[in-house]
This record gives C-alpha cells, structure tokens and sequence, in this order.
C-alpha cells in the first residue's frame, strides 16, 4: 500500500530549520493496522500529513499503491485525498453550523454524488457507526464520543482503502476510547482498511498489529 | 450541499450576518437617496432652465452689457415725456397722464439681427432663433393742480428715470399729492415662425393660438396664462404695449409645473424691433446642435465667429441658476458624493474585513474541508456565495430603507428657491418698481422662483443599489475566498492543532 523511500521533511521556523522526518524509510500493507507512537515534536503528526497527501516531503519518496504522492500536483494530491483516503482527529473537526447528517455528506461532496445517493449513503454510514437515530444533530448537541463517530463516519462514508487517524481518542474518556477503538477495529477487520493511527497512549498502541516509534524524525519498529 | 451550507452558515452566524449586512445597508440606502435628490435637484434645475432657454437649446448667444462709456447718460433708464396736451384735466385742476414704453430688457444688452445668419453658417448648428427681451413700462398717474404760479411754460411733465427715488411700491412720488404707478411687463419679441426651439418651445398652448409665420409684422400677442388671469385679460381681448393695442391670440403656461414662462408677452420679432425703436437689433439667440457631441466645437466655432458675443451652453447656464436650489445642488454633488463614498467604501470594508475575520476563525474547517478532498475553487466558491447573500441581504434592506428615506423626502416635498439670468425674470412685474432711478429694480431683475424638489426613484437607482449589494458581496468574498484559497491543509490542521 504505502512505500517511503528515503523520506525528508524540514520546516523553517523563523531563523531556524526543523527536521521534522529524517530519511524516513518504511513500507505499509494492505489491510494493517499500525500505530504510531513517540514524544510530542517528534514527527508523528508530519508523517502522518504525508501519509495523507496532504503535504509533501522535502526529500525522497512517498507512494500509494501506484500514485507517487511526492510529486503530484495540488489538484491531483486533493483527488487522492477525496477518494482514497479517510481521516479522523483529535479535535474531531466537525463543521459546527452543519448537522451529522451534512457533515458525513461533506465527504462525498467533491465526488459529484447525486443529492439524493448522497443523503442515502450519509444515513448508511451513520448508521453504521451507530448514530442513525442522530442524524439531525448539530455537533453542539453531540458528546465528545458522538462527535468523534461521526467523524468516523465521514471518513468511512467514501469507501476509502485507507483510514488515518490523528490521536482519534485523545479527547476522549477511557470507556469512550475503548468503544471508539472497538469500531475502529471492527472497520479495519470487516472492510479490510489500512488503518494507520497516531497516539500517545499505550493501550490504543497494543491493539494494533504494528508499531512504530518516531523521535526526532527517525522511525524504529517496536515489538 | 452548496446551498444548505451556506444557509446554514448565514443561520448560524447571524451577528456577523446582521452587521454586514446593516452595513451595507446603510450604505446602499443613503447611496439611493443621495443619488434621488441628486436626479431631482438636476430635473428641477432642467425644469427652470428649460423655462428660460426653451427646450432643446443647447448654446444661447448673446452679449454682455457694457458699461456706459464717457459722457454717456445713465443706461437702461426709461424716460417718459409728457407734452401740454398729454393729461386730462378734470374740474379740480388734476390731471391725469399715462404713458407707456418698449424698452430693452433690464440688464440686456441687444446686438444686430445679422449674428444670426452668421450663427447659422456656423458647422453643426441645426437650428437657431433670435429673440428681443423687452420690458414694457406703464406710466399711470395723476398730477394735481400746482397750489401756486409756478406753473409755466410747457407744463412738461417729466417722470425721469433719473429722478430720485420717491419710494417703493409703485405709488407714491410726485409733488403735491401727485399720485402714480409705474407698472413693467415683461415682453420677448420672439420668431413666430420658429416653434421648435426658443422660449416659445418650452410653453404649452393654454387658450386660442401660438404665433405662426403669418403673424410677422402683426399686432398680435400671446401672453403667459398666469399673467392674463391676473390681468383679468383672455383670448381675444386687446391690451396695450409700448403705446400700441395688441390682440391677444392665445396664452400659454410653462410646461414645467414649476415655473412661469419665460416672459409675460410674447410679440412678433420685428414688431417687437420697431415699437422698441431697436430695428434689427436681437438680445439672444437660441442654438440648437446637430448633436449633443458637438456642442463643444459648435461653442468654440460660435465663439470664434462672433468674438463680441457671450456663448453660453447649457452647463454654462445651470451655473446661472442660484438660490438654495444652487446651493443643494453643490451640496449633493460634493458633500453627498463624497459622503456616500466614504459610507460605501466603510461598508465594504466592513464586510471584507469580517469575511477575512470569518476566514480566519474558520481555519480549521477549510483545513479540514481541504483534507477530505474540497477543491480551492469549490471553498472560494462557497466563501463568495456567502459574501454575495450577505451582500444581497444588505441590499435588500439598503433598497426598503433607501424607498422609505425617497418617500420621506418625497412627502415633505421641500422646495428650493431658484435665482435664473435676468431673461427668467418673467413674472410679476407689476406692481410698480420702486421709483425710476437709473433703472434701479430692473437691473438686479432676477427672479426667485420656488422649485419643489422631488426625488424620484428611477430603475437606475433600484440597479444601482442592486449592483452595490453584489460587487460588494462579490468584493468581500472574493478576498475572503483569496484568504481561504491559500491555506495549506497541512497548516491549517497543525495550526489549530
């Protein structure tokens, strides 16, 4: 699925350069479940950005099945982004004013689905996250593990192959979290997702199948 | 999606939508109104100069007075002469006189009819007309017996517009009681075959009959209608002028609501020319372009031909009308321009700054929007639509309260008081000037004519309030969408993360 070769990201900060991934080498199946841990500032969130496409490195190469993220246009990169790839974040990042409803639509927007398949596949997705009954909620009106399923199904409601998840419990109490992992383990299971998830937290990082550790931009394999 | 969006937003956001759009509407309404009283101070003053000028005239020409040279008399002064067998004199030794003269138009200078030929030789002149302003003055009075011997000689009674100034009002004067009143009327000898341009083209027909060709050399006068109603005079009636019986042959209003005719009488040129003693001489003649874009060269080619003349086009005669009507039409033109652009360019920066404000705190989301695949155009798309709606609501509520403001000004209906050239002094002149010094009265003869100021709403207001609302909408989201445009995903998210 995911192949990075020598991988690079710096940043200027004012008068100074941050390396953010150094010489990143690592590939990722199909259908895995990895979690990615390591100290705040350690690069944890840029490589997922790279996962992404949502940016691009300053150095080496990035791929997706075929497609060479690295050094695809803008346009194309939001492309891959719209029907390849699922996000989840912390802060849930839904669009307050918008239902649960609309929010789930919003990532089949860009697709050119009809009205109508749209609203269809919305109410699916919600759902099967279990908040079918919640559909006419503004986030407001959602808890925090409510919010965060809801974003789940956002980024499930496109079919995508994989599902990135930036610390998608750190917000979340720890009967939230457990039952927020339990989906997201029984989507990667059932649909065969490529799940890659970001966490500090040690019980989520057990759950997945691989682990990996960044510091200072540098990525190791942990048992 | 787009549009459920976008309401959503306006719905959710209702302080920043309310405040834009307050804004706007300010804005756009007093824009409207602005521009309504602008368009009704022009008509008002279309409507006086059209009054004086006629319609379709776009240049007048005619000749400054000049000052009296060396050992010249008084000007403008009109003399009556009174011989032994003048005045009747009834069985208590008073006598009474009256007299009355064709005079040049106060504060008019005339020049030879021939600059009229030379007007029309001139490249993109149309038409032209000549015109002679005159003022008729009536002499009315008694004289009493003298109490002593005095009386010798001619008994020459001489009212001479050189005398003091015995008072005001029209009587008055004399000596020994004598009691008199000086009474003017206005009187513009006119082409009567020229019915397309001149005073006579801005009249309507009250009553009988205009002048037509026919009457050339005829005694025949047509009289503003206000004026024979107050003469208590009509169709077919005769009065007397410069000494002579006319026959009235039709009256005529202004086609304007709001102002008199150019003058009380209307006479044949060339009778007007000779009862005045002023053979082939002319006070103004009238211009019409071929076009309204050659009005300049016309104005420089006249001025050119006729270097002894004053050309004057009709912007060059708007300048001539004064008064509060002046006054509020220099007050829109610099102060309410000047004022609905500084409230306008304060609108739209408002709404610009609250949609670059309503960017900003929205990073997250158009990261976020970005991130699962919106395309920048579709989130410049969605920002602009939502400018273009608030802009529009703004529009909305700038249109109602700009209608509202119009029919305000509309209902108070002020009025403003208009000063025109000496030739609009065209009304009551009776009355008796105050004494017969040097022409006095005359000479300032200009007249103050009330104008009710309308302000009137015109598809171009309504579309210029309508296009505002949009280029403003338009304006701030197009910088609100810029703004939101350049956000990196990956920035945005780690900005807020």
């Amino acid at each position: 699925m995911y192949t990075l070769e020598n991988v690079t990201k710096t940043y200027r900060q004012k008068e100074r350069t941050i390396h953010a991934l150094k010489d990143v080498s690592l590939s990722i199946p199909t259908g895995q479940l990895v979690a990615i841990q390591g100290p705040t500032g350690g690069g944890k969130s840029t490589l997922l950005q790279m996962l992404g496409a949502l940016d691009r490195p300053t150095s080496g190469r990035i791929a997706l099945g075929e497609a060479d993220l690295s050094g695809m246009p803008d346009t194309k990169l939001g492309r891959i982004r719209a029907t390849e790839i699922g996000f989840v974040f912390q802060g849930f990042n839904l669009i307050p004013t918008l239902t649960a409803q609309e929010n789930v639509e919003t990532a089949i927007e860009p697709l050119g689905v009809a009205a109508d398949e749209r609203r269809r596949r919305a109410t699916e997705a919600l759902a099967s996250v279990g908040l079918g009954d919640r559909a006419h909620h503004v986030p407001s009106e959602l808890s925090g593990g409510q919010q965060q399923r809801v974003a789940i199904a956002r980024a499930l409601v496109k079919e995508p192959d994989v599902l990135l998840a930036d610390e998608p419990t750190g917000n979340l109490d720890e009967q939230t979290r457990d039952e927020i992992m339990d989906l997201l383990e029984g989507l990667h299971r059932d649909r065969g997702l490529t799940l890659v998830i970001v966490t500090h937290d040690s019980a989520v990082a057990r759950r997945a199948e691989r682990r990996l550790h960044l510091t200072h931009g540098t990525v190791t394999e942990r048992a | 999606m787009f549009f459920t969006y976008l309401r959503r937003e306006l719905a959710g956001r209702r302080r920043q939508t309310a405040i834009v759009a307050v804004g706007m509407a300010l804005a756009i309404a007093l824009v409207m109104i602005v521009n309504a009283v602008s368009g009704g101070v022009r008509d008002a003053q279309a409507a006086v100069l059209e009054s004086v000028y006629g319609v379709g005239t776009d240049l007048t020409v005619s000749q400054a007075p000049t000052a009296p040279g060396e050992g010249e008399g008084p000007s403008g002064g009109v003399r009556f002469e009174f011989g032994q067998d003048d005045g009747a004199t009834d069985d208590d030794g008073t006598t009474a006189l009256s007299n009355s003269r064709l005079t040049a138009g106060p504060g008019s200078s005339t020049f030879d009819a021939s600059t009229l030929d030379a007007v029309l030789e001139v490249d993109g002149v149309a038409a032209a007309s000549a015109t002679l302003s005159l003022t008729n003055v009536t002499f009315d009075g008694e004289l009493p017996q003298r109490p002593t011997d005095q009386a010798a000689g001619d008994q020459a009674a001489s009212g001479d517009a050189g005398a003091p100034a015995p008072g005001e009002g029209g009587a008055g004067g004399g000596f020994g009681g004598g009691n008199f009143d000086v009474t003017s009327v206005t009187v513009t000898g006119v082409d009567p075959a020229a019915e397309a341009i001149g005073p006579l083209s801005a009249v309507e027909l009250a009553d009988g009959r205009g002048l037509d060709s026919g009457d050339a050399g005829e005694y025949v006068v047509v009289l503003d209608a206000e004026y024979a109603t107050t003469e208590g005079v009509a169709v077919g009636d005769a009065i007397e002028l410069g000494g002579t019986e006319f026959e009235v042959v039709g009256t005529v209003t202004s086609t304007s609501a709001d102002a008199a005719t150019a003058s009380n009488a209307y006479i044949p040129l060339d009778v007007a020319q000779a009862l005045s003693g002023m053979d082939g001489q002319v006070s103004d003649i009238s211009v019409q372009a071929a076009s309204a874009s050659d009005i300049p060269a016309v104005k420089a080619d006249l001025e050119e031909a006729l270097p002894d003349q004053t050309v004057s086009t009709q912007e060059d005669l708007a300048a001539s009308v004064s008064g509060s009507l002046g006054s509020a039409s220099s007050l829109i033109s610099s102060l309410g321009l000047w004022l609905s652009i500084a409230v306008l360019a304060a609108a739209f920066l408002i709404a610009i700054l609250f949609t670059i404000q309503g960017v900003t705190r929205r990073t997250r989301e158009f990261g976020t929007l970005k991130a699962i695949g919106w395309s920048d155009r579709r989130i410049v798309g969605q920002v602009a639509g939502e400018s273009l709606v608030q802009g529009l609501i703004g529009g909305a509520a700038g249109l109602a309260l700009g209608f509202i403001g119009i029919a305000i000004i509309n209902a108070i209906s002020p009025s403003l008081a208009t000063t025109s050239s000496p030739l609009a002094a065209g009304a009551e002149g009776a009355g008796g000037p105050g004494g017969f010094g040097g022409g006095g009265p005359f000479a300032a003869a200009q007249e103050t004519t009330e104008v009710v100021l309308n302000a009137p709403v015109t598809l171009g207001v309504v579309a210029l309030a309508v296009g505002l609302a949009v280029v403003g909408g338009l304006l701030a989201g197009a910088i609100g969408g810029w703004r939101a445009s350049r956000l990196r995903p990956a920035e945005a998210l780690r900005s807020v993360a």
